[in-house]
C-alpha cells in the first residue's frame, strides 16, 4: 500500500476535564475519500482544527505529505498542499467570485508582495482561477459579488478556491450542508471524480452522501474513533450502531 | 536616596494608581459588558471636575462638590448613553472610536464655551489639609492618603458588587454571553445604561478628587484616558482585577520613574543631562512597560486568552 | 464615466484651478489654505492604507506625522545653525534640501511604523486601537521632555527648505510641489490597491481565516500595509512642518491622530481618493465654521457624529454609492 498523504497518530486534546480528542489515529491514502462521521459534539471540529493547525494538540502527531506538520501554523500547512473548505463559508464577501478564486491562485503561486501590476489582469492567475470556476460550474457567476451568492454557490466557491491550490489532499468540513437535493447531487458527482486528483477527508452529516462516496469511514464518538472500515463494515458494526447510528435511521 | 523619600514617592504612585483605577474600571466594564470602546470617558472625568469646582464655588462644601461630581458625570453618562452610545453597541470599533471622538469635541468645546479657557481651582477642605504622621517618621499629605483609602474602599465595593450582588451576576453574564442575558429575561438596555452611568460616575469622582490637586481645565481628561487605556491593555480588557493591578503598576512605574531615573543617570552624568535624559525616559517608562507585557501576554495580565 | 471617477477628476481639477485663481487674484492666504488641505490629504491617504485597505484602526498615526515633522525640523535646525547632526559613529550634517528631508522622513517613519506595527499587530480589535494611541502618546511626551530640540515649545525654522530650481518661499511654487507629491502618492496607492498585495490585503481585512487557508500570513500583510501607511503619513508630516516652518510636540498629539482619522472618514474609508475629499471638506468646515464661532469644534463634532451614525461611507458613500468591487 502507498504511504498515506495524511497520517494522524495518537492525537489528544483536553479542555480542562473535557477530553475532546482521545488518542485519535487516522490516515488518508491517495485516491480515496475517507469520511469522518459522528454525532454532534463528538469532537469533529476540534479534530479538524488540529489537522489544519488552528489548535495545538496536547499530544500525538500530524504528518502531511511526508512532513511532520504538528507544530506548523495553518498557512504553512496550506502551502504544503492542504486544501480546505470551511463548515461556515469563509470567503472575502466584498470581492467578486473571480476575485476570491484569483486569491486562491495567488496564495498558491506566492509573490504576494508586489505592489504595482494589477492582480486582476495577471493572465496566469486568471487562467488558474477560471479553470477552477469551470470545474465547479460557477463560471457564469464570476463577476457576482460574493455576498450575493446563494448558500450552495458559496460552498461551490469554497471548493473552487481549494482547487486553485492544487492540493495534495482536501479537508472538507460539511460541504453538503444546506445544499438541497439537486445541489448535493451535483457536488457528489464532482467529489466522486475529484478523489483521483487528491484524496478527500470528508466530514459530513449527510449519510446518503457518505455511504455513496466514501471508500472508508471513521466514526468519532466522544472524542474517540470507535471504528474505521468500509461502508459495509461500518453499517454492520454493532458498536457503531449502538453508539451512534441508533439515533438515525440507517437505510 | 533616602528610604523616606522612596516610601513617599511609592505612596504618591499608589495614589496615582488608585485614580487610574477609578477611570480604568469604568472603561473596562463598559468594554467587557457592552463591547464598546469609549474615548469620551475622559470627558466624563472633566465634567466631574467642573461640576465639583462649580458646586464648591456655590456652596463652599467639599463633600457637596464630590456629590455633584458623581451626580453630574453619571447624569451626563445616562444622557449620552441614551442619545448616542446605545446606537453604537452593534457597530464596529471604528464607528465607536469616531462617534466618541466626536463627543469629546462637543464636550470639550461646550465646556470651554460655558466656563471659558482659564483653569478653575478646587480647594481641598481644611479638614483634609496638612500632613499625617506615618511610621518611620514619614509625614504624608492627609488628602492624598484619603484618596488612597477612598479608592481602596471603592475598589472593594466594586469587587463585592460584581461577585455578590444580583446586578453583578448580570454583569458577569453579559461579559460571557451577550445573548444569554437576554434569554435570562434581564432588561438589557436598563443594565447597559446602569453600567455606563456607573463608569461615568466613577470617572467624574476621580476628576473631582484630582481637581483638588491639579487645576480644573478643558482637556484634562484625555491624558488620563490614554493612561487608563494603557492600564487596561496591561491588565486585560474586561477584567476589574486586571484594572486594579494594572493601575497600580502604571502609577508606581510612572511616579517612581520620574524620581529614580534622573537620580540614576546622575550617578554617571552631569546633572542637567541626567535630568533631561531621565525625564525623557521616565515619560516613556509606562509605555515600555506596556510593550513588555504585550510581548509576553498579548491579551494582558488577566485577559482571557 | 462612473460617478466615483467623476468625483475624483473634479477634486483634482478643483485642487489645480482654485490655487491658480487665488494666485491670479493675489490671495496668498487661500493658497496656503489649499496647501494645508493637500498635505492633510496625503496624511489621510497614508492612514487609509492601514485603515481602509487593511482594516487596521490605528489611532496613533500622529506618531508618523510627528516623526516626519521632526525629521524636517532637526535636519534643517542643524543645517541652519551650522552644527553637525551627529559626529559619532558617522559624521553627518543637517540639510535644507527638501528631497533629502522627504527621504529621511519616509525612511524614519517607515522604520517607526515597522516597530510599532510589529508590536501592536500581535493584538487586534480594541487592543490595537488603544496600543497605537498609547505609542503615539509616548512619542508626544518624549518630544515634550527632550530639551535638545525645543521641548514643549517646539522648533522654528527661519527659511523654508529648498527644492532645486524653485523658490519654495513663494506660496504657489510650494503648492506645486505638494500637489505633485499628492498626485504621486495617489498614483502609487491606486496601483497598490489593485496589485497582488492589495488584493490579498483586502482579503485579510475581510477574512483573515481565508487568507491563512490559502497559505498566506495575515500578520505580514498587515505589517507591510502599516509600514507603507506610516511612511506616507510621515512624508505629509515633513511637508506640514515645512509649510509652517515650525514643528512642535502637538504634531504627536492624540488630537492629530483623531483629525487624520476624520479626514479619512469624512471622505470615505477605503476609497483611494476618499481622504482627499475629506481633507478638503475639513479645511472648508474649519474655514467656514471657524469664521462663525471660536467654538467651531462643537459643530465639527456634531457633523462627525452625524456622518458616523447616519452616513457611513462619507462623501464618497453619499455621492458614488456603495463601493463596487473593483477589477
Amino acid at each position: 500500500m502507498t504511504d498515506p498523504v495524511l497520517d494522524i497518530r495518537g492525537l489528544s486534546k483536553n479542555f480542562g476535564a473535557l477530553t475532546t480528542s482521545n488518542n485519535i489515529t487516522l490516515d488518508l491514502h491517495p485516491g480515496e475519500i475517507h469520511a469522518l462521521i459522528g454525532p454532534n459534539g463528538a469532537g469533529k471540529s476540534t479534530l479538524i482544527k488540529q489537522i489544519t493547525g488552528e489548535l495545538p494538540p496536547d499530544s500525538g502527531s500530524v504528518h502531511f505529505n511526508g512532513h511532520d506538520v504538528t507544530h506548523l501554523p495553518t498557512a504553512a500547512r496550506a502551502r504544503l498542499g492542504m486544501g480546505r473548505t470551511f463548515q461556515i463559508s469563509s470567503l472575502a464577501m466584498d470581492y467578486t467570485v473571480l476575485q476570491n478564486v484569483t486569491l486562491g491562485a495567488l496564495g498558491a503561486q506566492g509573490g504576494v508582495f508586489r505592489f504595482f501590476r494589477p492582480a486582476m489582469q495577471d493572465k496566469t492567475l486568471l487562467h488558474a482561477a477560471r479553470h477552477a470556476l469551470e470545474q465547479v460550474g460557477l463560471e457564469a457567476f464570476q463577476n457576482t459579488r460574493t455576498s450575493e451568492l446563494s448558500h450552495g454557490q458559496r460552498r461551490q466557491l469554497e471548493v473552487a478556491i481549494a482547487l486553485t491550490l492544487s492540493p495534495s489532499a482536501f479537508l472538507m468540513d460539511e460541504p453538503m450542508a444546506g445544499l438541497g437535493v439537486e445541489g448535493s447531487h451535483r457536488l457528489m458527482g464532482f467529489l466522486d471524480g475529484l478523489r483521483h486528483k487528491a484524496p478527500i477527508l470528508l466530514v459530513e452529516h449527510d449519510m446518503d452522501a457518505v455511504f455513496k462516496l466514501a471508500d472508508r469511514i471513521s466514526v468519532l464518538v466522544y472524542g474517540e474513533i470507535i471504528a474505521t472500515g468500509s461502508v459495509d463494515e461500518i453499517r454492520q458494526n454493532s458498536r457503531v450502531q449502538s453508539a451512534y447510528l441508533g439515533e438515525e435511521t440507517l437505510t | 536616596m533616602s528610604l523616606i523619600l522612596f516610601i513617599e514617592q511609592a505612596l504618591n504612585g499608589l495614589q496615582f494608581g488608585i485614580m487610574l483605577f477609578l477611570m480604568a474600571s469604568g472603561l473596562t466594564l463598559v468594554f467587557g459588558v457592552m463591547g464598546l470602546i469609549n474615548l469620551a470617558h475622559g470627558s466624563l472625568y472633566m465634567i466631574g471636575a467642573f461640576a465639583a469646582a462649580a458646586a464648591a464655588a456655590a456652596t463652599g462644601s467639599f463633600l457637596l462638590a464630590l456629590a455633584a461630581s458623581v451626580i453630574f458625570a453619571a447624569f451626563a453618562g445616562v444622557l449620552i448613553e441614551i442619545i448616542v452610545i446605545r446606537r453604537l453597541y452593534a457597530r464596529d470599533h471604528l464607528d465607536q472610536v469616531l462617534a466618541t471622538f466626536a463627543l469629546i469635541l462637543i464636550f470639550s468645546e461646550g465646556t470651554r464655551w460655558v466656563f471659558g479657557s482659564f483653569p478653575l481651582f478646587l480647594d481641598r477642605p481644611d479638614w483634609l489639609a496638612g500632613t499625617v504622621s506615618l511610621p518611620f517618621g514619614i509625614e504624608y499629605s492627609l488628602y492624598r492618603l484619603a484618596i488612597i483609602l477612598t479608592g481602596l474602599v471603592i475598589a472593594a465595593g466594586l469587587f463585592w458588587m460584581i461577585a455578590r450582588t444580583r446586578i453583578g451576576i448580570r454583569i458577569r453574564a453579559g461579559e460571557n454571553d451577550r445573548e444569554m442575558i437576554g434569554a435570562l429575561g434581564v432588561n438589557i438596555s436598563l443594565l447597559y445604561t446602569f453600567v455606563f452611568a456607573l463608569g461615568a460616575g466613577l470617572a467624574g469622582f476621580a476628576g473631582a478628587l484630582i481637581g483638588a490637586i491639579q487645576s480644573v481645565q478643558v482637556g484634562m481628561g484625555e491624558p488620563v484616558l490614554i493612561l487608563a487605556f494603557v492600564v487596561i491593555v496591561i491588565g486585560g480588557i474586561g477584567s476589574i482585577k486586571g484594572a486594579l493591578v494594572g493601575a497600580i503598576l502604571v502609577g508606581l512605574t510612572d511616579t517612581l520613574g520620574r524620581t529614580l531615573l534622573p537620580m540614576f543617570f546622575g550617578l554617571f552624568m552631569d546633572a542637567s543631562s541626567a535630568t533631561s535624559i531621565g525625564a525623557s525616559l521616565a515619560s516613556m517608562s509606562i509605555y515600555i512597560l506596556m510593550a513588555g507585557v504585550l510581548l509576553f501576554r498579548p491579551k494582558g495580565l488577566f485577559g482571557v486568552a | 464615466m462612473r460617478k466615483e471617477t467623476a468625483l475624483n477628476t473634479a477634486l483634482l481639477a478643483l485642487l489645480l484651478a482654485f490655487p491658480l485663481w487665488a494666485w491670479a487674484a493675489d490671495e496668498p492666504f487661500l493658497i496656503t489654505l489649499t496647501t494645508r488641505a493637500v498635505i492633510f490629504a496625503i496624511a489621510g491617504i497614508g492612514l487609509n492604507v492601514a485603515l481602509g485597505f487593511g482594516g487596521l484602526v490605528s489611532l496613533g498615526h500622529a506618531a508618523f506625522f510627528g516623526i516626519g515633522g521632526y525629521a524636517m525640523g532637526v535636519l534643517a535646525f542643524h543645517a541652519q545653525n551650522y552644527t553637525p547632526l551627529m559626529t559619532w559613529p558617522l559624521a553627518l550634517d543637517g540639510t535644507t534640501s527638501m528631497p533629502v528631508i522627504w527621504l529621511v522622513a519616509i525612511i524614519l517613519s517607515a522604520l517607526l511604523a515597522l516597530a510599532i506595527g510589529a508590536l501592536s499587530l500581535r493584538t487586534s480589535g480594541v487592543y490595537f486601537i488603544m496600543i497605537t494611541l498609547a505609542f503615539a502618546q509616548m512619542l508626544f511626551y518624549f518630544a515634550i521632555s527632550w530639551p535638545a530640540y525645543g521641548g514643549e515649545d517646539g522648533l522654528s525654522i527661519y527659511i523654508r527648505n529648498g527644492f532645486p530650481g524653485l523658490n519654495t518661499m513663494d506660496p504657489i511654487q510650494f503648492y506645486a510641489i505638494c500637489y505633485a507629491l499628492l498626485l504621486l502618492v495617489l498614483f502609487f496607492v491606486w496601483r497598490a490597491a489593485r496589485s497582488r498585495f492589495g488584493l490579498m490585503l483586502g482579503a485579510a481585512r475581510q477574512n483573515p481565516e481565508r487568507v491563512r487557508a490559502i497559505g498566506q500570513t495575515p500578520y505580514r500583510l498587515y505589517l507591510v500595509a502599516f509600514t507603507l501607511s506610516g511612511a506616507i503619513t510621515g512624508l505629509a508630516g515633513a511637508l506640514f512642518a515645512d509649510l509652517n516652518r515650525f514643528v512642535s510636540p502637538s504634531m504627536f498629539s492624540w488630537q492629530t491622530s483623531g483629525e487624520i482619522m476624520v479626514f479619512v472618514i469624512l471622505g470615505g474609508v477605503g476609497r483611494v481618493f476618499g481622504p482627499v475629499a475629506g481633507a478638503v471638506l475639513f479645511i472648508l468646515l474649519e474655514h467656514i465654521l471657524g469664521g462663525l464661532s471660536p467654538y467651531w469644534h462643537i459643530y465639527l463634532g456634531a457633523i462627525l457624529l452625524g456622518v458616523v451614525l447616519f452616513a457611513r461611507g462619507g462623501l464618497y458613500g453619499l455621492i458614488a454609492g456603495r463601493e463596487v468591487a473593483h477589477d
